[in-house]
C-alpha cells in the first residue's frame, strides 16, 4: 500500500503554489516530478565524482564509469532483459527509436520495402519511419483502431507481406490509455520473422515490463517520465539485432580503433552510445529506479488503477463531457472533451486554478483525426496524485461547462 | 482613437476586474461577440495554425486605414483577438508598424505570450504587422 500523504514528500515540487493555488499536476504522461533522492543524486554527483567515464585511469573517472554501469545492471533488471549489453542510453525514446529507424533501417530496409506502424503511434514512432522511407524509398502502413481506442490488430495479417521489414507500435498510448496486447502483435509478427520496435514511453512508467516475455526485439522508454530527468532515455534491443545494426552516430565512446583508413567500433552497447554519454543523468535515472522498486512496482500499478477508475468514473458522471479510450486495459490517463468547448480554453482555465492538465494535439495528429478532432484535454495520473486532486479538477470542470456556456 | 489610446482605455476596462475569473469571463464574452471573418475566408491563406487552436486573419485596406478580421475556434483566444483589433483595426499602416503593445502585461494576460500559446497572440501580432507592412509597400509604391 502507498501512503499518499507520505509519498507525495519525497516530491519537492508538489509544494508549489500556481497563482495562489496548491499545484494539482496532471501532465505525468507528459513529464513526471522527480522525487528527492534523484534531485539530490544530480547535485552530489556534480558536487563529488563528476568526472568522463569509460577512458580516464583516475579515481574519479572510474567511480563514475562503475556507477553508470551500475545504472546500466539497474535497467536490465528493470525490464528483465537476458544481458546488459542490451540497454543501451540514448536521449529519450525519440532518440531510441530514430536509432531503430536509422540504422536498422540502413542496414535492412530497401526501395520497396514497408514497414508497419498503428493509428496510435504518436509522432516520435512516426516520423522517424518516414524519414527512412523517404531515404530508402520505403512506405508505411497502419494497423487501425476502433472508436474505442482498441487496436484492430484481426487487420495485422493482411497488412504483413514479404515486403514488411519491421512492425514498431506502441505499449500503451499516450492519448487513449490502451495498452496494445504486445505479447500477441510480436508472437504474430515473429512467425514471418519480422522485428518488434515497441515504444514502452507511456507503458514502463506504469506498467510491469519483461522484454523477454514480450519476446519484443526493440523496447524504448524516457528517463523523464518515469521520475529520472530529462535527456536520458533506453533503447534495449535483443543482441542479435543489435549486433547486425550498423553504429546510428561515430565518434567518442562507440570506437574500437581508429586509423584514417579503417575505424573498428567498440562492442556493444558502447557502439551505440557516439559521444560523451548523459552519464550523470543516467545515474541519477538508475537511482529513479531503485526508488521505484522501494515504493513497489505492484503499489505503484494498484494506486494508479485505483486513480484511473476514480477519474473515468467521476469525468464520465460530467454532462457533455466525452472521454477518448475506453479500452478495459488503460495506463492511468484521460483525454476528453466538454461539451464543444475548445480543449485550449479548458486548459487555460484549468490553469489558472492550478491544474496542469496537456491540450492540444498531444503529439499525436493521426490519432486526433480518427476522431475529426484538433485537440483534447488529457489528464494523467502518477501515485502521488490523489482522489482529492481529481474530485477539484471535476469540480473546475463543471464550473467551466457553466462559463462558457 | 490612436493606438495607445485604446491602449489605455482597454486598460482601463480591465483595472475594474480585481479577480482573474473576471477578466477571462470578459474575454469569453468579447469572444463569443466577436465579428468573425467570412466562412469562405476561411482558408489555409489566412490561417496560423498551432498546436492549440487556429486563427484566421485577414485584412483589406480602406481608405488609408486597414480593417482587420480574425476569428479562431477557442474562445477566450476569440477574446483575445477582439481587444487586438480593437487596438489595431482602422489605424493607418504605418501606426500598426510601430505600435508598441502594452496593453496585454498592464491587462495581466502576459501568460498568453507564452511561446506554447504564442500562435494565439504573439503571431497574430506578427500576421498584423505584416499585413501593415505589406499595405505601407503598396501605398508607397502608388503614392
Amino acid at each position: 500500500m502507498i501512503n499518499v500523504v507520505n509519498i507525495r514528500k519525497d516530491f519537492p515540487v508538489l509544494t508549489t503554489t500556481v497563482y495562489g493555488n496548491p499545484l494539482i499536476y496532471l501532465d505525468n504522461a507528459a513529464t513526471t516530478q522527480k522525487p528527492e533522492c534523484v534531485i539530490r543524486t544530480i547535485d552530489e554527483l556534480y558536487r563529488t565524482s563528476n568526472a568522463n567515464i569509460h577512458r580516464g585511469v583516475h579515481f574519479l573517472s572510474e567511480k563514475c564509469t562503475e556507477k553508470y554501469e551500475q545504472a546500466r545492471e539497474k535497467i536490465r533488471q528493470f525490464i528483465n532483459a537476458e544481458k546488459k549489453s542490451e540497454i543501451i542510453f540514448t536521449s529519450g525514446t525519440t532518440g531510441s527509436i530514430n536509432t531503430v529507424a536509422t540504422s536498422f533501417g540502413e542496414r535492412f530496409v530497401s526501395a520497396g520495402d514497408e514497414i508497419i506502424l498503428s493509428e496510435m503511434e504518436h509522432h516520435s514512432n512516426i516520423v522517424p519511419w518516414q524519414l527512412l522511407c523517404e531515404r530508402k524509398g520505403a512506405k508505411i502502413k497502419i494497423i487501425p483502431f476502433d472508436d474505442k481506442g482498441i487496436l484492430r490488430i484481426d487487420l495485422l495479417d493482411a497488412l504483413i507481406n514479404e515486403n514488411t521489414k519491421i512492425i514498431a507500435v506502441t505499449h500503451a498510448s499516450n492519448v487513449l490509455g490502451t495498452i496494445n496486447p504486445i505479447k500477441q502483435i510480436v508472437a504474430k509478427a515473429h512467425l514471418y520473422n519480422i522485428p518488434v520496435l515497441v515504444d514502452g514511453a507511456q507503458a514502463a512508467p506504469h506498467e510491469n515490463v519483461d522484454v523477454r516475455d514480450l519476446d519484443c526485439d526493440f523496447y524504448t522508454f524516457s528517463g523523464h517520465k518515469i521520475y529520472a530527468p530529462t535527456g536520458i532515455g533506453v533503447l534495449y534491443g535483443k543482441e542479435k539485432m543489435l549486433e547486425q545494426m550498423p553504429p546510428y552516430q561515430g565518434g567518442g565512446d562507440m570506437i574500437s580503433t581508429v586509423t584514417f583508413e579503417k575505424t573498428t567500433y567498440a562492442q556493444l552497447p558502447l557502439k551505440f552510445e557516439a559521444g560523451t554519454l548523459n552519464f550523470i543523468d543516467a545515474i541519477a535515472f538508475g537511482v529513479a529506479i531503485d526508488y521505484i522498486n522501494q515504493t513497489g512496482r505492484q503499489n505503484i500499478i494498484n494506486c494508479e488503477h485505483k486513480l484511473l477508475e476514480y477519474a473515468t468514473q467521476k469525468l464520465s458522471a460530467i454532462e457533455g463531457l466525452k472521454i477518448y479510450g475506453e479500452a478495459a486495459e488503460k495506463v492511468a490517463l484521460v483525454s476528453f472533451l466538454l461539451k464543444d468547448i475548445h480543449h485550449l480554453d479548458t486548459g487555460m482555465i484549468l490553469d489558472k486554478k492550478g491544474i496542469a492538465v496537456r491540450t492540444g494535439t498531444l503529439c499525436a495528429e493521426p490519432l486526433l483525426t480518427h476522431f475529426g478532432k484538433t485537440g483534447m484535454v488529457r489528464a494523467s495520473f502518477a501515485f502521488y496524485n490523489t482522489f482529492d486532486e481529481i474530485d477539484v479538477l471535476c469540480e473546475n470542470l463543471e464550473k467551466i461547462s457553466l462559463m462558457f456556456n | 482613437m490612436t493606438v495607445n489610446e485604446k491602449q489605455n482605455k482597454i486598460i482601463e476596462e480591465f483595472s475594474v476586474f480585481t479577480e482573474w475569473i473576471d477578466k477571462y469571463e470578459y474575454l469569453i464574452e468579447l469572444g463569443k461577440n466577436l465579428k468573425t471573418i467570412d466562412e469562405k475566408n476561411k482558408t489555409d491563406q489566412h490561417l496560423i495554425k498551432g498546436c492549440q487552436s487556429r486563427v484566421w486573419i485577414d485584412a483589406e485596406y480602406v481608405d488609408g486605414k486597414i480593417i482587420y478580421k480574425a476569428d479562431s475556434d477557442a474562445v477566450i483566444t476569440k477574446g483575445i483577438i477582439s481587444l487586438l483589433i480593437s487596438v489595431m483595426s482602422e489605424q493607418k499602416p504605418e501606426d500598426i508598424i510601430n505600435a508598441e503593445l502594452f496593453f496585454i502585461e498592464k491587462t495581466g494576460l502576459q501568460e498568453n505570450l507564452s511561446p506554447t500559446r504564442a500562435n494565439g497572440l504573439l503571431a497574430m501580432i506578427k500576421q498584423m504587422k505584416l499585413y501593415a507592412l505589406a499595405f505601407n509597400v503598396k501605398k508607397t509604391k502608388y503614392d
